[in-house]
């Protein structure tokens, strides 16, 4: 496919790694906020190639994952009700809430559909008058632009029998919360390319000076991690703190002005929870009053529901980089994609999901950067020599 | 969910008042809203997620960073050319272009 086949070719990844090597000296810590990124990150090995002391840590960048508990147990409150079509982004479904989940939730006879816009859900609210229909809207800066255009239109069309259960989250405010905490390891942060293709990177100039900490745009291909991370290393070795833009093709600094204007015509920032790190101050989105007939929360009242996570789930260390995966009980053995007790292991973006599909910790070798290239008999087993950690 | 993809606009047309276009991925063809990208046309790129194009792409933007990643590589071949087999930091990686380094078990050979 265009534009992302390039971007996997192997000889260039060996080449870009081989430079990160060589303009290295010290050690550094890097987080990326980007559930597409950690994938990417995990699966081609990218990170164990790295030089020896430069750590990337996988930050709270899945949307599914850092949607907390209580929005998934309100969804399910609201599937139940036999007058509701639920309707959400797969990824939500088999998200455990405090005692059942959407997937098993439908089983029992309830109506959830997966839809994969949220213009779709506004067709099923039209095709179907007589019931209430329900949009799960999750997601980061990049889903927002969808989601605010579904109630708009609703509002244009004059439907009334759909609303959203808005658990909407932004990147810039949790980066702060990271920076300003005493136990905070980041260095450097790879910015999530399409949340900036929308809102732009203005935001991040500030957070990179006040912090003085490299920020740099990048994209999702083996590629453009390996140019990003080059990119964020060569600025911290020379003491750099600069927002930088890898991911070129896609991002213009001011983002993409129309969609900002429909996000905020429909929604305002507020507090938001978030699942493992708690609240953070105007890091999320609301709808804003002149369009409260479309919050779900309010038109079937359950605003009130607070619930506590799994004993056995450390999600919140593992979204802030404190712990990873292997330094989890439950992981590999009472938790796994199969039967998630929390969310990082459920959606495909998330850093346990992403471990346990790469194979880590469960006893299965690890094949580094082999990316689009043909499967090969002997095909590589360990890192280079040298590069492993 | 969160994944954007990128692909190639094949028509477009309006639908409820919205532009909408039917985008190729590879082969596989789905609706996506092209409210966010108007100026689009028929063989552009778009970024789409979540049904939404969110970006266009810039060809030559995206040739240009192949070229200067292909560059630096050379770049690198010649530094790396120059090491000698003790230094520490650097990784010495076998060398696929010259063809004559024999295959390593190394992750960066695939």
């Amino acid at each position: 496919m265009k534009y992302l086949d390039e971007y996997r070719d192997p000889v260039l990844a060996r080449k870009l790694m081989a430079e990160i090597h060589r303009v290295t000296t010290r050690p550094w810590t890097l987080m990326e906020v980007c559930g597409g990124q950690t994938h990417t990150i995990v699966k081609q090995g990218i990170d164990e190639l790295l030089p020896e002391g430069v750590r990337m840590i996988h930050g709270p960048g899945c949307p599914v994952c850092v949607t907390p508990l209580e929005q998934v147990d309100k969804a399910l409150a609201i599937a139940a009700r036999p007058d509701v079509i639920f309707t959400s982004y797969g990824d939500m479904l088999r998200v455990p809430g405090s005692a059942t989940d959407l997937l098993a939730l439908k089983a029992r006879g309830a109506d959830v559909r997966i839809v994969y816009s949220p213009l779709d859900a506004l067709k099923v609210a039209l095709a179907n008058p007589d019931k209430q229909v329900v949009f799960f809207a999750v997601g980061f800066e990049t889903t927002a632009p969808a989601n605010a255009m579904a109630v708009w239109q609703a509002q244009q069309l004059g439907v009334d029998n759909f609303s959203i259960l808005v658990s909407h989250v932004l990147v810039p405010p949790a980066m702060m919360a990271l920076l300003g905490s005493p136990s905070n390891q980041v260095q450097a942060f790879l910015a999530a390319g399409h949340v900036c293709a929308v809102m732009g990177w203005t935001e991040y100039e500030p957070i990179a000076e006040r912090y003085h900490v490299p920020i740099v745009v990048t994209g999702f291909e083996p590629l453009d991690l390996l140019e990003g991370i080059l990119m964020a290393i060569n600025q911290l070795e020379a003491g750099r703190a600069e927002v930088e833009n890898q991911y070129v093709r896609a991002v213009r600094r001011e983002g993409n002005r129309l969609a900002q204007e429909t996000v905020f015509r429909v929604f305002e920032i507020g507090e938001r929870k978030w699942r493992g790190i708690g609240e953070i101050p105007s890091s999320g989105y609301r709808l804003k009053p002149a369009f409260a007939r479309y919050d779900a929360e309010a038109k079937f009242d359950v605003g009130d529901i607070h619930t506590q996570e799994h004993p056995a789930c450390i999600a919140g260390a593992i979204l802030t980089g404190e712990r990873t995966p292997l330094d989890c009980t439950a992981y590999g053995t009472l938790c796994h994609p199969q039967k998630p007790l929390g969310a990082p292991m459920v959606s495909s973006e998330g850093t346990c999901a992403a471990f346990y599909a790469a194979g880590r910790g469960i006893g299965v070798p690890a094949r580094p950067l082999a990316m689009a290239a043909p499967a090969a008999t002997n095909a590589p087993t360990t890192p280079i020599e040298g590069a492993a950690r | 969910m969160c994944l954007g993809i990128p692909g190639k606009v094949m028509e477009v047309r309006e639908e409820a008042g919205l532009p909408m276009g039917r985008v190729d991925f590879g082969g596989v063809r789905k609706e996506a809203c092209l409210a966010y990208v108007p100026d689009v046309k028929p063989g552009d790129y778009v970024i789409v997620h979540v049904g939404f194009a969110i970006s266009q792409v810039d060809e030559e933007e995206a040739l240009r960073t192949l070229e200067l990643l292909d560059q630096m590589g050379d770049l690198v071949q010649q530094e790396l050319a120059t090491m000698g087999p003790g230094m520490s930091a650097p990784a010495v990686l076998d060398d696929p272009v010259a063809g004559s380094a024999p295959p390593q078990r190394g992750g960066l050979a695939s």
